[in-house]
């Protein structure tokens, strides 16, 4: 494990050179960039649940969280002696925070923030995180406190609702390069639980209904597919999206250990040096900010 | 009212309550999280149930209430359980232990009655509270040896004859329970299977006459399961397969840390802290349920809703006596580790004690899964409460007075239209029957100026 660089001055050095016709048109850039996308859909998601349909956060603990996690990015990108300080990244997790994580006391939510930026700078192997900042802090705060837990069935079953998350989900992977993971994740998952209804003879409502769940598309498009942590090449992507599936299933159905999303990410994160090694492929990294 | 007027009203009156009896209103007959199955061609209905879950950690103890009121004999239960049931995991509790928690835990009226404009006065009311409903089981069990069938262990419990089952096939379970009495419904095959094939047990139960006619017992008292699993849920599937139409299910969760919520299905806290006529304290149970219907509509059916989520240790107002430590101990809550026969409260910083009341309206094709349960650390207070607001009944003979009485029709419409947003009744009707009540939409002074009232018609 290397204590070494930084995310952003990796990837600007690696960079490659934006054409000088997008760079004459910044808005295009931008739109390059699937941070924009997701931050707008995170962000529209916090409102939607302020709003009109809540399902369990709180303008504070959202707060926390997030001025947190730019605090922890600022702080650290000093640090690191960053060349510069990107807040997008750490936005993303501090939204994705304030919309999964829940807790008594709102200071675990500063907690989180911190936990997951400072996980992204300080434990990195061969020049990339390990773990998604938002799954590694939520699962830390799971492991280590009895004080937090996840609220996956509030989002509602609504269809519509799950639409308009696929709505956005599908601008991210649009926008993103790399997101088929989420893809080969989510096909990996609905196999499992249909396998699981047709061996139980369960009729197809109950798979559905379990897939219905903001909680799931929240991960999927959000968590897993995070272009920074996932194996850089699609073979290693496909392997790394199926053990996660695997292992989320075992622990939910045969250890009732819930919530096994994140607890199945983090634990499978944990190999992908090694798919990297043994499957090597070009580094992913956000194009060059405008 | 001015949420500062009705916190100044609030210190200054008494408060009474009113508890709903929701179950009892609903249907005829009910059923446990099981499903209850007659051994004559008797028509099955299980419209609603009660069921208090206490969880601490994985030790879990469920206690069953339903209000059959038929013949004992033709009732039985099969409810799929986590693990192997010893005698001792076994017993029966007193209803009255599960309608105190029904009670207290139950949506409630509040009254405040409004001071004297003119000088503040106190109307102390006399605190009033609803009993509740019944409880009952039933049935009998014989051995027999059927294909993949274990009879695990039978008992006897109270006035049950309990048999803990395991299976490897459901045709065999199937025949077994049909042999010994257990009417089968139609679609519960597949059910059982899904069970069997995920490791559950079965625990049936049938009344003993004998034994009930022994013990001089005229009720069925409810059954309570109690073991360890780390699957936090209660079985809804069975119940829904001769499910004539919707049923409704109460679950009193009691917990260590905090607040219950369905993982699996959203939780959504019922509209609260309403205004509504007065006239409402006279029909409460059918305003509870008209409310109660249109929430459940707005959800389109999919949501489990909060009624009451509130430390044990404290309550206000109270709709019931406090449960006493004997009476939590006696509903599964063990870890308090007293079981006098004091009040349980709680001091300085919270009890170790919570209580949520889930009440949920469901059938196979809104709920197709078993409820799937979440242990929370939220130990915010709520309680589903309607307010009463009775005007001043004096002369209120001063400026002040006036005022107040002037304010008294715009209040009446604000109350009307709580009515009819939270129940989608008539607003027409509610306004008949509130002028029919005393609450009058013209102004109260006799046709003649606040002045000439005062200094004429004082009294």
């Amino acid at each position: 494990m290397a204590f070494s660089g930084s995310v952003d001055a990796i990837a600007l050095a690696r960079s490659p050179s934006i054409p000088l016709r997008l760079a004459a048109l910044p808005w295009r850039a931008w739109l390059r960039d699937a941070r924009h996308f997701q931050i707008a859909a995170l962000a529209t998601l916090l409102a939607l649940n302020m709003a009109w349909l809540d399902f369990g956060a709180r303008p504070i603990p959202s707060l926390l969280a997030i001025a947190s996690a730019l605090g922890a990015q600022i702080t650290c990108s000093q640090l690191w002696h960053l060349p510069r300080i990107d807040l997008r990244s750490p936005l993303i997790t501090g939204l994705s925070l304030s919309l999964l994580l829940r807790t008594d006391d709102p200071g675990l939510m500063a907690v989180a923030g911190v936990l997951a930026i400072v996980a992204k700078f300080a434990i990195r192997i061969d020049g990339k995180h390990l773990w998604n900042p938002a799954a590694i802090a939520i699962v830390t705060l799971l492991l280590a406190t009895d004080r937090v837990w996840i609220s996956p069935g509030q989002w509602g079953a609504s269809i519509w609702f799950a639409a308009l998350l696929a709505f956005f989900a599908i601008l991210v992977l649009q926008a993103s390069r790399r997101t088929d993971i989420a893809l080969f994740f989510l096909g990996a998952h609905v196999a499992l639980l249909l396998a699981r209804a047709e061996w139980l003879g369960d009729p197809l409502a109950i798979p559905l209904h379990q897939l219905e769940n903001g909680a799931l598309l929240l991960f999927a498009f959000f968590m897993i597919s995070d272009p920074r942590t996932a194996p850089d090449s699609r073979l290693g992507r496909l392997v790394f999206a199926l053990a996660v599936a695997l292992l989320a299933h075992w622990l939910a159905f045969f250890q009732q250990l819930r919530p096994a999303l994140p607890i199945a990410l983090v634990a499978v994160s944990l190999f992908t040096p090694a798919l990297d090694r043994l499957l090597p492929a070009e580094r992913f990294q956000w194009s060059k900010p405008s | 009212m001015s949420p500062r007027l009705s916190r100044r009203l609030k210190s200054a009156v008494a408060v009474g309550a009113i508890a709903a009896q929701l179950g009892a209103a609903a249907a005829p007959a009910s059923a446990f999280c099981g499903f209850y199955v007659a051994k004559a061609d008797s028509k099955l209905f299980n419209k609603s149930s009660k069921v208090v879950l206490a969880w601490d950690d994985g030790k879990t103890a469920v206690t069953m209430a339903n209000d059959y009121e038929g013949d004992p004999k033709e009732f039985a239960v099969v409810i799929p359980v986590p693990t192997f049931i010893e005698r001792k995991q076994i017993g029966v509790v007193d209803i009255r232990t599960i309608d105190h928690l029904d009670a207290f835990t139950a949506p409630r009226l509040v009254e405040y009655f409004d001071e004297d404009p003119c000088a503040p006065r106190v109307y102390p009311t006399p605190a009033m509270s609803a009993g509740n409903a019944r409880a009952d089981v039933s049935a009998r069990v014989e051995k027999s040896r059927y294909a993949g069938v274990t009879v695990e262990a039978s008992y006897d419990v109270a006035e049950y004859d309990v048999s803990i089952l395991s299976a490897e096939q459901s045709d065999g379970l199937v025949n077994w329970l049909a042999d010994n009495g257990y009417r089968i419904p139609d679609g519960a095959e597949a059910v059982l299977a899904s069970y069997i094939k995920q490791k559950m047990h079965f625990f049936v139960a049938k009344v003993n006459l004998e034994r009930m006619q022994l013990q001089g017992n005229e009720f069925l008292r409810p059954l309570q399961v109690r073991y360890e699993t780390k699957k936090f849920m209660l079985p809804l599937r069975l119940g829904t397969v001769n499910a004539n139409g919707p049923q409704d299910l109460i679950v009193l969760a009691l917990t260590r840390k905090g607040r219950v919520e369905t993982a699996n299905y959203r939780t959504v806290k019922l509209p609260s802290d309403v205004e509504v006529p007065l006239y409402v304290k006279e029909e409460f149970p059918v305003f509870y349920k008209s409310m109660f219907e249109r929430a459940v509509a707005r959800e389109d059916m999919r949501a489990v809703f909060v009624e009451y989520a509130w430390d044990m240790g404290w309550c206000d107002p109270c709709a019931a006596e406090p449960l006493k430590n004997k009476e939590l101990v006696e509903l599964g809550a063990r870890w308090i580790g007293n079981d006098s026969d004091k009040p349980y409260q709680s001091f300085g910083s919270g009890s170790d004690a919570y209580v949520t009341r889930l009440h949920v309206r469901y059938d196979a094709a809104h709920f197709p899964e078993d409820l799937a349960f979440l242990e929370t650390r939220d130990r915010s207070s709520f309680q589903g409460r309607y307010v009463l607001r009775h005007p001043f009944q004096g002369a209120a003979n001063c400026r002040a007075g006036d005022e107040y009485l002037a304010s008294l029709p715009a209040r009446f419409e604000t109350e009307a239209a709580n009515l009819a947003e939270l129940t989608g009744w008539n607003p027409t009707g509610i306004r008949a029957r509130m002028e029919q009540t005393g609450q009058s939409f013209t102004q109260s002074n006799f046709g003649i100026g606040p002045w000439i009232r005062r200094n004429i018609f004082r009294n």
